[in-house]
């Protein structure tokens, strides 16, 4: 269950920094460790900068989650950039676009609990990322 | 659907509540479930009460709808998760603790047929709406009761974790973890939290991890210590793995797991000999009789 | 803040980086620093990264740049201070920072540069020219 979510742009890199600091914000006030709140902001800024830098810009939408007892932060970046051609190579590690940048989405999902990636070529990107108390 | 007739039953519940609370505790204390033991009948008794109250206010207010989300059954909610939870801590089965809501079943069916007495209909209408009802409470109150003693399992093994990953001072600068049993992820990163706050308490610049206790280390046992040794340096201090068995160098031969520049030694007496010397201690025979 | 500030002390230099920086931040201080270890000729660079709460692939790859950077141009680098939370979140990123030397705080990352750059105007080679 949603309890509450907020939907941001994410076209310039002081974005990245307001991604950031809504996560940080939100982990907070849900009670996150603050080894868990790094990995999740962390997780965020990677993701974030993948929507800019790869698919050109797009949105994250930031969701606090509640299930049973316990708590939960989802993140949901989305472009419409030109999407990821073979995702099995994009989540090794170590893995890089053509011109250079790290995806990082191996590293990113070994920071959450809950991964999932959908990409189309030529159609766009959505990963979301789920960080359970 | 045929309009339902409005129910009786709050006003029931009020009428008689002196009696319906009577018969009720005197079904309960004569329960098997009853923990006496754990439980004052005081205190019984006023749970009742207060169960009473509510269940008679939500329905009121909203009827039968909804009772595991609606916001007028709440309060109802809320009471029995304090005491589903109170009671799962306690040490009540979830049996014994559904029970509170079971029990009152036959207290309040006695009150229903006195009061619709000569309405058949009417009668099992209340009779199903109550029975209904009192189910949905009882499997929510055992739901919270599950879900709280998952809760405490979950904190002992999170403790049981902390607790058998110690970390010691051998000397100014000097750390020693003694790892026992396997070294899981999520073990991993208990060591890892561990061993970074002691790392800054003590301004330690070694660190032996020693793994004369772990039973096997393959592949990923390997990642988990590299992982601890790679986030200790990046806080400025080196490890150095010792107790290493011949079984395990052999293994890790084997399965050629890269351990890569980490400083591995056979006992932790050497490997607490080379961490004295790199940070240009030494010891030293006193000569000096004592007195 | 459109610049991080750099401050030398003798032949080091110090940069303490107390914001979250954006991408832009990051690349001025990368460029600053280069510039100034080579107008100043700078033996060593102290980074103090204690104030930051998150170092993601980004800011990670921007240390290793300096330190890169610097080594072409003859100086040691030290990062110092980083925050336990910071380095279980950088491992588990697989970012391990090889070639970035380390130490807990600014006192003995000093010790570290200075013992560092000692070593290094040390090694002369044959022909006499330093490593």
């Amino acid at each position: 269950m949603v309890e509450r979510n907020e939907v941001l742009e994410v076209r310039t890199t002081n974005d990245i920094v307001r991604v950031r600091q809504r996560m940080r914000e939100w982990a907070v006030e849900a009670g996150f460790s603050l080894v868990d709140q790094t990995k999740i902001v962390t997780a965020a800024s990677e993701l974030a900068r993948n929507t800019l830098e790869h698919g050109g810009g797009g949105t994250a939408r930031v969701e606090l989650l509640v299930d049973g007892g316990r708590r939960g932060l989802r993140l949901t970046c989305e472009d419409h950039g030109p999407g990821i051609a073979d995702l099995q190579l994009a989540l090794k590690d170590g893995y890089t676009s053509r011109d250079g940048l790290g995806l990082g989405l191996g590293g990113a999902r070994r920071l959450v609990n809950d991964f999932a990636i959908d990409s189309r070529p030529g159609e766009g990107t959505r990963v979301t990322v789920t960080r359970w108390k | 659907m045929t309009a339902e007739r409005p129910t009786r039953i709050p006003e029931i519940l009020r009428k008689h509540e002196a009696e319906m609370l009577r018969h009720w505790m005197r079904l309960q204390q004569e329960a098997v479930t009853r923990r006496r033991d754990l439980i004052s009948d005081q205190e019984l008794q006023a749970q009742s009460q207060e169960f009473l109250g509510l269940l008679a206010a939500a329905v009121q207010a909203a009827g039968f709808a909804d009772v595991q989300r609606g916001a007028e059954w709440a309060p109802v909610r809320d009471m029995l998760a304090t005491i589903s939870r109170s009671r799962s801590i306690q040490g009540f089965t979830p049996a014994e603790t559904a029970a509170f809501v079971f029990s009152l079943k036959p207290a309040l069916y006695e009150r229903i047929r006195e009061e619709l007495g000569t309405d058949a209909n009417g009668q099992f209408e209340e009779l199903r709406r109550a029975d209904e009802l009192l189910d949905r409470l009882g499997l929510y109150t055992a739901e919270v009761h599950q879900k709280s003693r998952e809760a405490v399992i979950l904190r002992q093994q999170q403790d049981m974790l902390e607790l058998s990953t110690p970390v010691v001072k051998l000397w100014d600068g000097i750390l020693a973890l003694p790892m026992i049993g396997t070294l899981d992820s999520a073990r991993t990163q208990v060591v890892m939290e561990t061993l970074l706050q002691r790392i800054i308490e003590t301004g330690a610049e070694v660190a032996i991890l020693d793994i004369t206790g772990v039973p096997t280390v393959d592949t990923l046992t390997a990642q988990h210590l590299i992982k601890t040794v790679t986030a200790a340096r990046l806080m400025g201090a080196e490890c150095i793995i010792s107790g290493i068995r011949p079984q395990i160098a052999q293994t890790i031969v084997h399965l050629g797991v890269e351990l890569g520049d980490v400083i591995t030694k056979a006992t932790l007496a050497d490997a607490f000999a080379m961490a004295l010397r790199r940070l240009s201690l030494g010891v030293t025979r006193v000569t000096s009789p004592r007195a | 803040m459109d610049r991080i500030p750099i401050l030398k002390m003798g032949d080091l230099l110090l940069v303490t980086i107390q914001v979250d920086m954006h991408d832009q931040l990051a690349l001025t201080l990368q460029d600053d620093l280069t510039d100034r270890i080579s107008r100043t000729g700078a033996r060593g660079v102290l980074i103090d990264i204690s104030s930051l709460e998150v170092v993601d692939s980004f800011i990670g790859r921007m240390l290793a740049n300096i330190a890169g950077m610097a080594r072409v141009l003859d100086a040691v680098t030290v990062v110092v201070g980083m925050q336990p939370a910071v380095a279980i979140t950088l491992v588990e990123l697989g970012l391990a920072l090889p070639g970035v030397r380390t130490a807990l705080n600014v006192e003995r990352g000093m010790d570290l540069l200075r013992g560092a750059v000692h070593d290094r105007s040390l090694e002369v080679s044959d022909d006499g020219r330093a490593e």
